[in-house]
């Protein structure tokens, strides 16, 4: 038992790689997108900020699962209208589908939390800043999202866990993450619980790292906040 | 409708409602005793809890799923036949993707009761002790009946979460929404139609679930009064 586990590690661990790389890619666009869109959602303007709200419904109410094998296989549906385009070749890639279904979802999740944040902010501070005579996009630079972030960080940190281990249904279109490796070697040797235990482990490993690191940003992010230590 | 396929997405529709339902009440059980267990004075218990929700919570439903349908089976049958039996062993998709799916939501649950139970007064739990009642019976007439409206938004979430990852099950080819949806899909090659057919299925579940939940905690606050 020890054998196999031991003689599968490096590959494993090359699947963790894809794993830390699916997270990060994902969680970078993201958040790249969820910023505008948290902006639109917060609109006062319909136009703005009722499609955004239809957007976040449809990526948080239906499964993961499904909106990957809806760009994965269903692409192949507009297979020469994406030709045309010349998308296809993106399309065609499992590794694109997974990263381009994975930032989507996410966005979606994130432009909510964020949301949260901004409308928490209190708004004697953007009293305060409208009365120092900050134009709209300095109050929201400087001011509002600074404040929503910190207030949003908890929310995110659980996010980027759940996106993490979300990323192991990548598996399923034949990307090689943790997942997809595990399945192919335990099927090969049948060694079922040695190798999804040995994946298992991996993933605690990187949830809790993650987790650790997300909490010590939260300490410094908000280290303004807390009372001074009664040390004299 | 759906080039005859319409029925078939039916079909898969009630399996996962069914899927959902059994695991979310396995979940709701599991929660229970294990926020029991959190909040026991024994510290073995405690740490047993602590460690089931920390690896539950931590590892991908996915992985579990497949550890539990393909690896406990053919664990049982090594350790059998380290003793000198044989026997093979398969699991049913149903009943281990319910187990897997409730064991991990369970770790959930867990929390909001942990946390619903925190949340009664100390003062009725006292009032109720004062007047005799025994630990089970103070639970069964005082704390559980209020733990409910304060578990009730946190258990809504789970399940939102929770009826999304019984798509999951497909891969153990349990024809489930998912899974008759991918049928369908490969059989008429229309995959863009049948998985959008299927997502805005779970959406209306989702706005279903979502108006219950509303509805829930509206009976559920009905005896409180507010400012």
């Amino acid at each position: 038992m020890l054998e196999i586990i031991l003689n599968s590690l490096p590959r494993l661990l090359s699947g963790a790689w894809v794993t830390v790389q699916l997270t990060g890619l994902s969680v970078f666009f993201g958040l790249f997108l969820a910023v505008p869109l948290a902006l639109m959602r917060v609109s006062k303007y319909k136009l703005l900020s009722y499609p955004v709200y239809c957007f976040n419904f449809y990526f948080r109410g239906t499964p993961l699962l499904v909106q990957i094998f809806l760009v994965y296989y269903g692409s192949g549906q507009f297979f020469l209208f994406l030709q045309d385009l010349g998308l296809w070749s993106l399309f065609r890639e499992a590794y694109f589908c997974a990263i381009f279904t994975l930032t989507l979802n996410t966005a979606a999740y994130t432009a909510e939390i964020l949301r949260g944040g901004i409308e928490a902010v209190p708004f004697g501070e953007i009293e305060a800043a409208r009365a120092c005579g900050m134009s709209k996009s300095l109050l929201y630079r400087r001011i509002i999202l600074p404040k929503a972030f910190r207030i949003a960080w908890p929310a995110y940190t659980n996010e980027v866990i759940f996106l993490l281990q979300a990323t192991s249904l990548v598996s399923i279109i034949t990307v090689m993450d943790i997942t997809g490796v595990a399945q192919v070697i335990s099927a090969k040797n049948f060694a079922f619980y040695e190798i999804f235990l040995t994946a298992s482990a991996l993933y605690l490993v990187l949830v809790y790292g993650v987790l650790f690191i997300f909490r010590k940003a939260e300490k410094r992010i908000t280290n303004h906040l807390r009372q001074p230590m009664m040390s004299e | 409708m759906l080039y005859g396929y319409g029925h078939l997405l039916l079909k898969g529709f009630q399996l996962t409602v069914l899927v959902g339902v059994t695991s979310m009440a396995l979940a709701i059980f599991l929660g229970l005793f294990g926020s029991w267990a959190k909040l026991s004075s024994s510290t073995y218990v405690r740490v047993a809890a602590n460690l089931y929700t920390t690896v539950f919570r931590g590892v991908p439903e996915l992985v579990l799923i497949l550890l539990v349908y393909y690896g406990v089976p053919t664990l049982v049958q090594d350790l059998l036949s380290s003793f000198g039996r044989d026997i093979v062993l398969n699991f049913n998709p149903f009943l281990s993707g319910v187990c897997t799916i409730g064991v991990i939501y369970g770790a959930f649950t867990t929390e909001v009761f942990r946390g619903a139970y925190m949340a009664v007064d100390k003062g009725q739990i006292e009032a109720a002790r004062s007047f005799g009642m025994n630990k089970a019976l103070t639970f069964r007439r005082i704390t559980l009946p209020q733990m409910w409206r304060f578990a009730l938004p946190g258990l809504g979430n789970v399940w939102m979460v929770l009826i999304k990852a019984t798509a999951l099950v497909s891969v153990i080819q349990l024809p489930e929404l998912m899974r008759n949806a991918d049928i369908a899909a490969k059989a008429t090659r229309k995959p863009f139609t049948f998985y959008f057919v299927a997502s805005l299925i779970y959406l209306t579940i989702t706005v279903v679930s979502m108006l219950i939940q509303h509805w829930a905690e509206i009976w559920a606050n009905r005896g409180v009064r507010r400012a």
